[in-house]
């Protein structure tokens, strides 16, 4: 099973909750898809046993064999490639990398090169499995290195610490989840781009369900919204300092506080009921 | 030489954006063309795309209110004169580009897609 931990609006309590939910768990894997920024690997002080780029693929034009036909330009739908002084240029942060332009070349004269854009790296913590996905900064798109991070997710439990927001990163990560857990931080902000994130999921059909972060008391609308969606809230919770103190040390709720361990460990039952 | 200017919906002032702005305006030897701009509803990469309706249509110069980096690129490349317009008819400022007042565009902007 995969959990997606989401939330629209960043700050929220992605990382806390899906760091307590794989401790909680003990097993499976943690896979950190915030790749602009991961820090869920700040909680998990193991050594890193491994790490490994992440490519893409770029093309490369070789002018003996291009005959200027312009296939490769025509074909392009993102415009990376722009026909110039007799010979396709590269606009290498707006390619895809779909290897379209190698395929319509009727001359051969396309050869796709790799390039590194972003690295995983790789630990254990106990019985569980670490895993960062990491952004070269300067990189257009986290999506590759967030493709390569879930392929990865072979464990029977996975948790994926989402990217913020509700754009096509987030979107790689809902579709490989077979529940969303959608962190909602009880402010207007916070709400406004909790809808965006659970309108997403449900486009793409997952079952979700919430989890209110930093709770101090009701906040209406995100009630009667969860309400009429027939949205589950799992849980509160608190807004309080002994939590935020914990957290800004690094530390993990579930393995500081024993209260905790068990309130961790039902979410995640519950989570688990969603799917079935 | 071949003058173009980003038009607007009126096909008669400076549009304020060069990539999707609907229409061209194209000067050249003292006549004026308008074409459509093919990048102006496209979903990604419309200044690359607007680019290359520029150099495929000889264009020598330029007069826009802005161009982000990969277009530059692509007109640097192709030695492509850019000029910065004013805020007016795209007549008004072939007239201040005939009369040499028109600055050169020296600032680009980075690209408006995330790609996210």
């Amino acid at each position: 099973m995969n959990i997606a931990v989401l939330s629209g609006k960043g700050g929220a309590g992605k990382t806390m909750l899906a760091v307590n939910l794989a401790a909680a768990a003990g097993h499976g894997a943690y896979i950190d898809c915030d790749v602009e920024e991961p820090n869920g690997r700040l909680f998990f002080r193991s050594p890193v046993l491994e790490r490994r780029p992440v490519c893409t693929k770029i093309p490369a034009f070789d002018p003996t064999r291009c005959t200027g036909c312009r296939a490769c330009v025509d074909f392009c739908r993102f415009h990376a490639l722009v026909y110039l002084k007799d010979a396709p240029k590269l606009f290498p942060e707006v390619c895809h990398s779909c290897g379209g332009c190698a395929l319509v070349c009727p001359a051969g004269a396309v050869t796709e090169l790799p390039k590194e854009v972003g690295s995983l790296e790789l630990k254990n913590d106990g019985s569980l499995r670490i895993v960062t996905g990491i952004l070269s900064p300067g990189e257009a798109t986290g999506v590759p290195v967030i493709q390569q991070a879930l392929a990865l997710a072979q464990e029977p439990l996975t948790i994926i610490d989402c990217p913020p927001g509700s754009a096509c990163a987030v979107m790689e990560c809902v579709k490989h989840a077979d529940v969303c857990v959608l962190t909602a931080e009880a402010t207007a902000f916070g709400f406004h781009n909790f809808r965006m994130v659970h309108q997403l999921a449900v486009l793409l059909g997952k079952p979700c369900c919430v989890v209110v972060n930093k709770s101090d008391g009701v906040y209406d609308p995100l009630t009667q919204y969860c309400r009429e969606h027939g949205l589950a809230i799992l849980a509160l919770i608190p807004n309080r300092p002994e939590i935020a103190r914990v957290i800004s040390r690094g530390q993990i709720l579930c393995r500081e506080f024993p209260d905790a361990m068990d309130f961790f460990r039902r979410l995640l039952e519950q989570i688990g009921g969603m799917v079935l | 030489m071949k003058i173009a200017i980003p038009l607007d919906e009126d096909q008669t002032s400076v549009c304020c954006v060069l990539a999707r702005a609907p229409y061209f305006c194209f000067v050249s030897d003292g006549i004026s063309s308008i074409a459509e701009n093919p990048a102006a509803q496209s979903q990604s990469g419309a200044g690359l795309l607007a680019a290359q309706f520029l150099v495929d249509q000889q264009t020598t110069h330029l007069i826009t209110p802005r161009c982000g980096e990969n277009a530059a690129q692509v007109f640097r490349a192709a030695g492509i004169g850019l000029y910065k317009s004013r805020p007016g008819s795209a007549q008004a400022n072939l007239d201040a580009f005939s009369r040499n007042e028109l600055e050169e565009l020296t600032h680009f902007h980075a690209g408006y897609q995330g790609i996210s």
